[in-house]
Formats: structure tokens, sequence, C-alpha cells
């Protein structure tokens, strides 16, 4: 009796597992079926090896930054919390707070209060990529660090790994409380939900449309901000790069941003 | 032999009572945390790790630390500790069982948890670490399932079971090593940004994890009829000493580099803890109760008159646990993030709703290691042991 | 067999209460809704693909849509009629199917389902 109970048991657990094992590959050949539609890019799609920003601390000012960060802020529908909790894609800091490690004691003053803008650097070497356990985020063969919100189960490593603070997590279920009573500003854009985290594409869904980062665009007139391609020697970033001494965040940390401030 | 769970004192329903309700104290305030996001946490952008990573962390080193026993006992025949294995081999059950709630409780979209397995990623150290928590896991249940039914029924274990006994032991190491490595290989975060961190990680977990089974090992003697032997308790509280004072050494370590390199990224973090920094010192007392508490219990240990006196012992042993409790479970992970990337500081207190599912998460994993340890304690009792 | 009657009655317990949705179902019938669709959707008569593989496989599009437009930068399907659209759920399908209370909302509730595509995705404004 005692045995045969216990296999009883037995065979009903391992059959359990068989059917379960069953039934999900079944469900894996449903998801791969269909009539093989095809994929491609946008005709117009912008194409690069390696995507970078030039910024023009010179050209920056008050104004110009605030131009920049509301295009960004209203592209992406990123909502507006002004706690520890906040969202931000690209904002403001002063020198000291950017180039950490590289203060010079007597700095001119213009430099000292300038408005710096910051925003992930899409390193060639992401330390956030290499610490994503599920690949939500992860690195395009155009350089940029992407984001995949479907993907990330919020476990929060990449805010830890990367040492430009430029991830933001949603703490706060936006989606039922700030845009209840905000009208999101651009309707073609998704928000966030809580539990993931977000940062800057470099407007990935726009370069698809062949349009420029929206940052860009809305200081085109500066020429504050640049955008290009640093593996074309043609590119304007590549000349202003030739042109001008150009710093990085943190280069001793071997993450190679691909962001570049003219001082 | 489950089945002995079902029967015990007044006293043993008691306590699971008071477990089962603050398991569920801790489920209503997660279920809460579910449904408005984890802004209910004193968790923000610059700190954005708080108490349930840090308590997953200190409950790895209690887990790994079960090899203290299984390791002498299977590799060097150290017979007093034959009776103790399955309570340390338990005690990591139960432990591991806590870090994947605490890991768990923490996601941002628990829902999507098996992305990890789905979407395996080798390059990341948290993809290693569910697979080495996990087997362990297994490891443990298996091992002190099948050795107690065999000591239940008067029998040497079944051969095959060695084999895995083996791979335990380093496995042990493996699971500290691996969490250590979660935070020694993030640039930019200077205050975990060294190499001795998973020897750290593994000395105080050597320490606080057999301090705990002493601890167990009294309570156990007090309320059964099961001895694990006063040898046993001695053997183990020399491991707790000399892991204590590794231990403490590591530490000191850390702050020679720091301090006489004068490298301010290297000093930070300290700085933060023991005086504060531009003026926050949340850490302050919390570090200093740490230091002290770490200091007196290596010193009492030191004294073999205290060591053998079982009641001073117990304090001892209390010490030890607390201490490193507050190195791992509170300072440790919560300083890597001050000062933030932009040298400023954001403090983080836990919440109220933090603290519950904390609590319910502890709770939860004490109900696992009660049941456990009956099972245990009364097949032990029962071959009169 | 020992406790004989104990045992039947637990395992009797356990079967009816494991298949009550199932028994609730078979005494309480409520009729599938009918998918409304909107004006501008009636008009162009046909969706991506055929309607019955909508029907039965919208979700597994909407997935590799998903994927090819996010993970891989593919933004255009190709249909298998060979009309080309922008993938995108909030423009593309809610553009057309501007009524997702009515269309989306109500088959998902009757099947019980909550698909989290509407934690980030905005549903048009509905025309009253």
């Amino acid at each position: 009796m005692e045995r045969s109970r216990r296999r009883f048991l037995k065979i009903l657990g391992i059959s359990t597992l068989g059917i379960g094992t069953i039934s999900s590959v079944d469900l894996l050949a449903m998801v791969g079926k269909g009539e093989e539609p095809a994929y491609t890019p946008e005709p117009d799609a912008l194409v690069g090896k390696r995507w970078a920003l030039v910024v023009d601390v010179k050209k920056l000012d008050e104004e110009t930054t605030q131009k920049a960060i509301e295009a960004c802020n209203r592209a992406h529908n990123i909502p507006h919390f002004e706690d520890e909790e906040e969202i931000k894609w690209i904002w403001t800091d002063e020198y000291e707070h950017v180039f950490p490690g590289q203060e010079a004691t007597y700095l001119p003053e213009e430099i000292e209060k300038k408005p710096f803008l910051l925003l992930c650097n899409h390193c060639a070497n992401p330390p956030c990529v290499r610490v994503c356990p599920t690949q939500a985020t992860w690195q395009r063969a155009d350089g940029i660090v992407m984001m995949d919100q479907h993907r990330c189960i919020g476990c929060r490593y990449c805010m830890a790994g990367c040492p430009f603070g430029a991830r933001s997590f949603n703490w706060k279920d936006a989606m039922n409380t700030y845009w209840k009573e905000h009208e999101p500003p651009n309707p073609t854009y998704p928000v966030r939900g809580k539990g993931v985290v977000e940062k800057c594409t470099l407007c990935a869904e726009r370069l698809a449309e062949g349009k420029i980062p929206a940052c860009v665009e809305a200081v085109q007139d500066s020429k504050a901000i640049v955008f290009g391609d640093l593996e074309d020697p043609n590119s304007e970033v590549r000349q202003l790069l030739r042109e001008h001494f150009a710093i990085r965040r943190k280069p001793e940390l071997g993450t190679s941003p691909n962001v570049y401030y003219i001082v | 032999m489950l089945e002995t769970a079902l029967k015990g004192s007044k006293k043993y329903w008691l306590l699971l009572l008071v477990l089962v309700v603050l398991h569920g104290i801790g489920a209503s305030a997660f279920l809460y945390q579910l449904k408005k996001g984890l802004t209910v946490t004193g968790m923000s952008r610059d700190v954005s790790w708080g108490i349930y990573i840090a308590q997953f962390t200190f409950l790895v080193g209690v887990a790994a630390s079960a090899v203290m026993v299984v390791l002498p006992y299977y590799l060097h025949n150290v017979k007093e500790f034959g009776k103790i294995t399955i309570l340390g081999e338990f005690l990591a059950v139960a432990a591991v069982s806590m870090c994947l709630m605490f890991i768990l409780v923490d996601l941002g979209k628990p829902m999507r948890m098996l992305n990890v397995i789905l979407h395996p990623t080798p390059n990341s150290v948290l993809f290693w670490d569910m697979i080495v928590l996990n087997g362990y896991l297994f490891l443990n249940i298996v091992i002190g399932w099948v050795v107690l039914s065999a000591e239940r029924k008067e029998i040497p274990p079944p051969k095959w079971i060695k084999p895995f006994i083996y791979v335990s032991i380093p496995w042990a190491v493996s699971i500290h090593t691996v969490t250590a490595f979660l935070y020694a290989g993030l640039p930019g975060r200077h205050f975990w940004l060294t190499a001795i961190m998973a020897a750290r990680f593994l000395a105080s977990a050597f320490a606080a994890g057999p301090a705990l089974l002493i601890l167990l090992c009294l309570i156990v003697r007090k309320v059964s009829k099961f001895d694990p032997g006063k040898e046993a308790i001695q053997k183990v509280s020399k491991i707790v000493l000399y892991a204590m004072i590794v231990s403490i050494f590591f530490v000191v370590l850390e702050l020679f580099t720091a301090f006489y390199s004068q490298i301010p990224w290297h000093m930070q973090g300290f700085v933060y803890n023991f005086v504060g920094l531009h003026g926050k010192s949340n850490l302050v007392p919390w570090s200093w109760a740490f230091a002290i508490m770490a200091v007196i219990a290596t010193l009492m240990l030191l004294v073999p008159a205290i060591r053998h006196n079982e009641k001073t012992l117990a304090v001892a042993c209390a010490l030890v646990f607390i201490s490193l409790w507050i190195e791992k479970g509170v300072t440790l992970v919560i300083t890597g993030f001050i000062p933030n990337p932009f040298e400023t500081i954001t403090q983080y207190v836990p919440t109220v709703p933090e603290l519950a599912i904390t609590v319910g998460v502890w709770a939860t994993g004490f109900l696992v290691l009660t049941i456990l340890y009956k099972v245990a304690v009364s097949v032990k009792e029962e071959i009169g042991a | 067999m020992y406790n004989k009657g104990k045992i039947i009655i637990g395992l009797v317990i356990f079967v009816v209460f494991f298949t009550s949705p199932f028994l609730y179902g078979l005494v309480k019938t409520s009729p599938p809704p009918e998918p409304e669709l909107s004006p501008k959707a009636k008009e162009a008569k046909v969706c991506v693909e055929n309607t019955e593989f909508m029907k039965e496989s919208h979700m597994q599009l909407l997935n590799n849509w998903r994927d090819e437009a996010v993970r891989n930068g593919k933004r255009l399907y190709v249909a298998t009629d060979g009309k080309e659209y922008v993938v995108s759920l909030q423009n593309t399908c809610l553009g057309c199917h501007n009524n997702a209370s009515k269309f989306c909302d109500q088959c998902h509730n009757y099947a019980g389902v909550t698909p989290y595509c509407w934690e980030c995705h905005i549903e048009p404004k509905e025309k009253e």
C-alpha cells in the first residue's frame, strides 16, 4: 500500500511535468507560426555606426537648455515629479557635479555656474547592458543603448551599474496618477507603467522616421547640440571634435561615453 | 517525515501562529506595494536598492555558512558535527528561501521574474546568482531530507547522495562569491569596488551564520529532548571566533587603503558611515554599533572561560550576529549609493510598509525554519540521538 | 483502507472546489460580446491581416510587432497581401480602432484577460 501510493505520486508528478513541457512547446510553436510576413526598417530611417552628440557648452544658456529639455519631455511624455523619485532623460547640473574628479580649484566663473546638459552617454562599453539579467537594455548596432520596457523586470541593477545617474525608475504609477491629471503631450508615444526603468534612447523612434533627436532639433539654430555618426570621418560631429578640445564624463571608468562636451 | 511537524506542544503551535500572523502582515503590505508601486518604499532615484537587497545579501551569507559544519564533518570526519549538519542544512534552506523572497519583493515587475530564465543572459551576474541560489536551495533540501530519512530508519544514507554533498561544499562558497560580484564589478560605485569584497563577504558569513547556528542549537536543546552536544557547540564557537577576527581584519584592510592613499572616492563611503558626509549622517549610529559590538564580541570569544560558559557564549554569538547584520544588512548596500554619481547625497530611510514586508519575509523564513527544525528534532528524539 | 470515509469526503470537496468555476459556467452563461468596429475600421474593411487570423492571433502578432519595432528597429510591416503598415500599437492599431473600450476591452473583460499593453500605451480619446 505504502509503496504503491508513493509510486503513484511519483508517476503523477512526472506526468504533470511532461504535460507542462509539451504544452509549452505547443505554445512556442504557435508564437512562431504566421505567414512569414516581412519586417523592414522605414525607408527614411537614419542609419549610423556610432551615434554621438557633441554639446557645445559655450553656446548653452538657461534658455537653450530649457528648450532642449522641454522638447525631450514633450516628445517622450516624461512626467514631472520634483521629489527623489523624479524621472529625467535630459537635465542640467553644474560642472563640479558633472565632472567630479576633474574639478579645478579655481574655475572661470562662466564654467563654474554654466548649466551642463546631462543625458545617457550611450557608452560604447556600457555597464548597464553588461549587468541587465534579461537584455531589457542592450546596445544596438548603431551604438544606441536601447531600453525595452516590455522586457524589464525592474531589478534596478542597471541603475547601480550606471556611473552617470542616467537611469530613472518608475517608483510611482504615473499612468494612474500623473497622467490622469495631465494630458500626455505626445499622443503618438507611450508613457511608462510602474516598476520599469527608463532613460534617453537617443530618440530611436525619431531616427526610425528620419528625424534627428528632439533635443538637437529644438536647439538647431544655436548648434549647441550636434548629432552625428562618429565612425563617419566627414560627419559634423567629427569635424567639431577635430577643431575643438572636447571632454567626456568619467572617461577613467572605461565606459567610453559618446556624448562630448566642448568647454 | 513531514507528519512530525503536525504534532507539537502548545508553545510550538503558538510560535507558528505568531510567525503566520507576521507573514500575513508582510503579505498584505506586499499587496499594497504591488498596487501602488515601489514608491511606498523609502528608495529613490539615487538610492535605488534598500533594505530588501541588503537583507538578501546578509542572508546569502547565513545560507552559505552551512558549509562550516558540513565541510568538517564530511571531509575531515569531525564526528561532533554529525548531529548538527542537518541543522546547518535546514538553516541554509530557510535562509535561501528568504533570499529569493527578498529579491522577489524588490522587483518592480515581479510577475515578469521568469524573464531571467526566458532570456538567459550569461554576462549578468544576477543571472548566475539566480542559478547558484536555486541550485543551493535544491541541494540542501535534497541532502537534508535524504540523510535525515536514512537516519530515521537508522541506516547509512544512500551512496548516491555523496556526490551531492561534495558538490554542495564549493557551491556554498559560490553563492556568496557570486553575490559579492553583484557589487564588486560596478564602475563608479567606489564603496563596493574592492577586490576583497567576496573574501569579506565569506568571512563575515562564516561568523554570522555559525553564530546563529549556536543560538539555534541552544534553543533546540532547551525546548526538546535532542542535545546537539556541548563539544559541537564549542567547536562551532571557535569557527565563529576566527571568522570574526578575519572579518574585522578585512575591514581594517579597507580602511587602510582608503585613508592612507587619501583618494576621496575610497574614503567617502567610510566617512559617511562613521562621521557623516556633507552634514548627512543617518548611518553613523549604526556603523558605530557595528564596530563596537563586533569588537566586544571578538574579545569575549577570545576568552576561553566566556566561550566555555554557554550563557556568555550565547551573548557573544548574539553580538556577532547583530553586528554583522548591521554591516551587511544595513550599511554596506546603502552606502554604495552614497554619494551618488553627481557627488551629492540622498539619504535613505525605510518606510513602514517596507519594514512590514521585511519582517514578513523574515517571519516566513523562520516559519520554514521552525517546521524543518521540528521535523529534524522529532526524528532525532525518535531515534534517541 | 484507513479513514475511508474522511478520504472520500475530502476528495469530493476537493473536486467540487476545483471545478467550481466550470460548474458555475454550466449554470450561468453570458453571451460573448460583439466587438464594435469604429467607423474608420468599418470603412477600411480589412485589418493588417484577415479577420480570422486577427481574431485568433492578434496577440502573437502584437508580440512580434513589439520585438521587431523595439528590439530590431524594424518598424515597417509588410503584410501577407504586400501592403505596408507602420508597426505601432498606439498609432497604427488604435489609429484605426479608435474605440478601444468597445473594440478591445469588451472581449478582454469577457475573457478575463488584462493585457499589460494599456499600462503604457495611451488609448486615443474616444469621440462620443
